[in-house]
Order: C-alpha cells, then structure tokens, then sequence
C-alpha cells in the first residue's frame, strides 16, 4: 500500500469510528454522545483505535459516565476491523476506577465492586421510558398548539403523525422499550402501551411536559457547562 | 428591600454559604475538582459583568458577604445552608465557626443553619443536639452525595436519617433543606432519585422539606412529590440563573413549579457566592414569561413578591414590615349574619 492508501485507509476508519459513536447516547439527555461533544478525541492507529471521552463536570454521576464509556468501546469492538480499543474518561472523579475497568474488560461490577449490586439494566430503562415520554409529548403538544383539544388526543394514532423528525424520533423511542410501530396504535400511552382514560389526559400530558422540560433543562446544563469547561464555543439551542 | 415601578420587594435569600476552597484548605483533588465545577456553573451562567475572578471565588470572606447581599444585593434576610464535605476539605467547606459568628453579629439579617450526616450514627446524633442548642437551629443543609470513608451518598430514608430527623423534629428543627447531589450508592439506580423526599415527607409533617435546586436534573419527579405532599417546597438555587442565559427555558420552569405546586411554597436563593443576588433579584422582577408559551399563566407582582421572599419569611419566622406584607386571605365566615 502507498503512504495516500494508508492515509485513505486511517480517513474511512476514522469515519467509520466516529459514525459507531453516534450511536452512544447519554441515556440522561437523550443525546448522542458526539453531538454532545463528550468525545474529546478519537485517533486511528492500524487497526488500534484510541477514544477520550470527557463530561461538562468533575461530579458527573458516575453511573452514567460508566454507561457511555463502556457503550462507546462496546460499539467500536464491535467493527469488523478494530483490534485494541482503547476508551478513557479524562478529568472524571472516578477516572482512574472506570479507566482501569474498562482496560480489564471488567464489567459494571468488576469496575465499581460494593457500590455496584447487579447491573445498569434498569437505570438504562428508566432513562429509555423518560426519553419516550418526552418524545411523544413534543408531538402532542405540537397538536394541540395546532387547535387540537387535549381530550381528543387519545384517540391520534401513529398514522395519524406527520413524516418528520419529531414524529421518526418517537418511533425510534418506542421502539427502545419495546413498543410496535403500527399505524393503527395509539400514540398517548404509557410506558407499556396502554391508553389513558379520557379524563386523565390533561393531567398526563402535565406529567410528559414536566419529563420534556426536564430533559431539555439538563442538556441546557451540560452543553453550558461542557463549553465553559473545556472552552468551546456554545450554540444556544 | 427592592423597589420597581412602585412595587416593594421583602427579599429573602434562602441559600447562601461563605465558603473556603482555597489551596491551603483542600484535602485533596476533589477538593479542586469541586471548586472547579461550582466555577464553571458561575462562569457559564452569570452575565459577563457579575463574573469573578477564580482567586476570589475560593473565598469571599464576612465582609465581601455583606456587601454583596445587603448592600448592593437588595437582600433583607439571607439563611446559610452549610455543605461540610470534609472528605475534600481540611477545614471543611462551609466555613462553620465564620458563618455562626456572622449571623449571631447580625440576627436581624442572617440566620445559620447547620448540617449533618446520618452515618456518624450516635455520636453524630449527639453532636446534633448540641448544635441545635448552640446555634439556635431552625432549620438543616442535607447534602446527600457527601462523601464518608468508603460511603459515596446517603438516602434521607436510611434508618439511620429517621432517627436523625425524629431528633430534628424533637429539637424544633422544623426545616429541612435538601440538595440531592449525585448519591452513588447503589450505582445500580438513578443517582438524583428524589423518591427519598415522599417518604420522609410522609413520615415526618411537622418538618418542611425544601428541595433545593427544585429537583434539578429530575423536575418531573420532584413536581410530582411536591404536589402530594404539602409539606415540600422548591428552592430555586441554580435553576434561578437561567434567567439571564436561558430566559425561555426558566419561563418553562417557573411555569412548571406554579402550575404544580403553586406560588406559596416556592422560594428565591441566590446559592451565594455561586451567583450574587443583585442581578438575580433585578431580572426575576423584570421577567415576564414569553407570549409564546401559552400554556403558562403570566407571573403576577403578588407570586414575585412571595418567591423572593415572604413564602421563606413565613416558614423561618423573619418579621416582615407591614407595608411590605401582602394582605394575607382570611377564610370566609359562611352566611354572615
């Protein structure tokens, strides 16, 4: 191989690594990792790919620092080509504990010992039902804002929904907790898929606005606090 | 007092510290690592002229404390909530012996409260009823994700808090600030979880239970207690400086803690010396939730006037002047002859 093939070669893994870590998402925000900026650097040797993930503070839980750094070496050992992978989470509190578990392959309890009792499946769930909620109630309230009544909105289905972004993110998150996507089913439902009872839909829709207004309200947080950290240029959403 | 447009505003500042971070006093990198973050939230938030320089805002001092609240701070009444986190600092951070000595100089304008630790179990409790004589204690700093030995949090609903909040009950301690950090243990479950909050609430209705940060990262969560329990209040430290970097976003906040828990049992902090009073108090009177947010009522002189201070007045007791009181509703006599 020249040395333009090799530089062509490095460029499309490089690629292809920074595409695998789109798929990371800070389970908190809701929000892939490199559009969060938390992937400070990422560099290409062979087939050996070094990442450096950082986060807006020093205090960030740990549980969710954990989560997106062993996801973001599960998903790059998982193309076809990398050999060594290597992860570290810079100017973390734990820095030192999660690095050294994830060079050892350690796992959610081999990393965090007493503090840990059986793994971050359920945390991740939690996270995964807010994302939900906050992703149907932008398209409910869209709805409403367009003159529908609240008490109608029980009955709109997913196809009754617009081809758009709002509507393809619901269906990406109801997917993740394991809602079908039929045209026929309803959209206002709880995190099994059951319909609310008419009368209780004002007060349903309150409840998916304060999980929405709460989820945007720390992203707000954590992109500041990552641009001031680090010096970045902040874009006011 | 603060005067707008012929309005008068008793101003309350319901979450100060006078605090030490400098080199000399941190344990060890945590103790940089906090300073640090609590840099960058005042950096990141506040406007462009109210920005300190780092070395200033290690330590601010009494004197600096009382300029910047009662001088130019429109501060009538200001309540220091304590964090220890003696695991980062040699002295601890909030500065115990400078803070008490300050509110005993000016008991018109300052009050302490003091902190605690369930997992210092007895002798702790001890100390708790020693505290609350010498202080005078009405009210505690709960500091969840402190740090102890190989402890990395509590849960106000450990056996071990019960008791302390029944000693806090017994001692007239009557109000509990919460700062829900990120508690790490168990990892296994959401570090800002606020579930604690309904339980103790429950258990314990002669207590006021005030979260601070209203919930913050879990609003939704914190809304949803708070409009079970009556007995649970928001504070607006950190979510309060949105107003000038964000003034959409904290329309929807306000907008939220309204609707769910009403405009009584809310109250305004600063967080001092995070962020100074001055600005905070000036754009909160100032501010007006935008048009396009429909869904929320506009904010009335009356709810502004109760946040920034009357609602934290009534539950600590502070003498608020008559001009300044709001004319308090009196249940109406049924069929008056």
């Amino acid at each position: 191989m020249t040395v333009t093939d090799d530089r062509r070669a490095v460029t499309a893994r490089t690629d292809e690594a920074w595409a695998a870590l789109d798929a990371v998402v800070d389970p908190e925000l809701d929000e892939p990792i490199t559009d969060l900026k938390f992937v400070r650097s990422l560099d290409v040797v062979g087939a050996d790919v070094v990442v450096h993930l950082r986060l807006p503070t020093s205090f960030c839980a740990p549980n969710f620092a954990y989560l997106m750094a062993s996801d973001a070496k599960d998903v790059l050992v998982a193309l076809p080509w990398t050999r060594r992978v290597t992860v570290e989470l810079d100017d973390h509190h734990d820095s030192d504990l999660i690095n050294r578990g994830l060079a050892a392959d350690a796992g959610y309890r081999g990393t965090f010992g007493h503090e840990a009792e059986e793994d971050l499946s359920a945390l991740r769930l939690t996270f995964q039902r807010k994302a939900h909620t906050a992703a149907m109630e932008r398209v409910l309230t869209r709805l409403v804002r367009a003159g529908s009544s609240v008490a109608d909105l029980g009955r709109v289905t997913i196809g009754d929904l617009p081809d758009d972004d709002a509507t393809r993110a619901l269906l990406r998150r109801r997917a993740a907790i394991g809602l079908r996507n039929a045209d026929a089913l309803p959209v206002f439902v709880n995190h099994t898929g059951s319909s609310h009872a008419t009368v209780d839909l004002p007060l349903q829709l309150r409840l998916a606005r304060s999980t929405r207004i709460s989820i945007e309200g720390n992203a707000h947080f954590c992109r500041g606090l990552l641009a001031t950290r680090y010096d970045l240029e902040e874009h006011v959403s | 007092m603060y005067s707008k447009d012929g309005q008068d505003y008793f101003i309350v500042d319901a979450h100060i510290a006078l605090w030490d971070a400098r080199p000399e006093n941190q344990r060890n990198i945590h103790g940089k690592q906090f300073i640090d973050c609590f840099y960058d939230y005042h950096r990141n938030l506040s406007p462009e002229s109210e920005v300190w320089p780092y070395e200033e805002y290690l330590y601010q001092g009494g004197e600096r404390l009382m300029h910047d609240l009662f001088e130019v701070g429109h501060v009538d009444h200001a309540i220091f909530q304590p964090a220890a986190l003696g695991e980062f600092y040699v002295n601890g951070f909030g500065q115990t012996e400078e803070a008490s000595a300050l509110a005993k100089a000016h008991p018109d304008k300052l009050t302490y409260n003091h902190c605690w630790d369930p997992r210092f179990g007895e002798q702790g409790l001890k100390q708790l009823r020693e505290d609350a004589k010498r202080f005078d204690l009405k009210g505690c700093k709960l500091y969840t994700a402190e740090w102890h030995g190989d402890s990395r949090g509590w849960k106000l609903d450990d056996p071990w808090s019960y008791r302390y909040l029944e000693a806090a009950q017994e001692l007239g301690i009557k109000n509990i600030h919460i700062h829900k950090g990120p508690t790490i243990r168990p990892l296994d479950r959401d570090a800002f979880d606020v579930a604690d909050v309904d339980k103790v609430a429950t258990d314990f209705t002669e207590l006021n239970f005030v979260v601070e940060h209203c919930g913050l990262p879990r609003l939704e969560d914190f809304c949803w207690i708070a409009t079970q329990e009556p007995n649970v209040h928001a504070g607006l430290a950190v979510a309060i400086p949105f107003i000038h970097t964000r003034p959409k976003y904290f329309a929807q906040i306000i907008g939220e803690l309204l609707y769910w828990i009403g405009e009584d049992r809310i109250q305004f902090s600063s967080d001092y010396a995070l962020w100074t009073p001055r600005w905070l108090v000036e754009r909160f009177v100032d501010f007006q939730i935008p048009e396009e947010l429909a869904e929320y009522a506009p904010l009335t002189t009356a709810q502004k006037q109760k946040i920034l201070g009357l609602n934290a007045a009534a539950m600590y007791d502070i003498p608020v002047p008559p001009h300044l009181q709001l004319p308090r509703e009196e249940p109406q006599a049924v069929a008056v002859a």
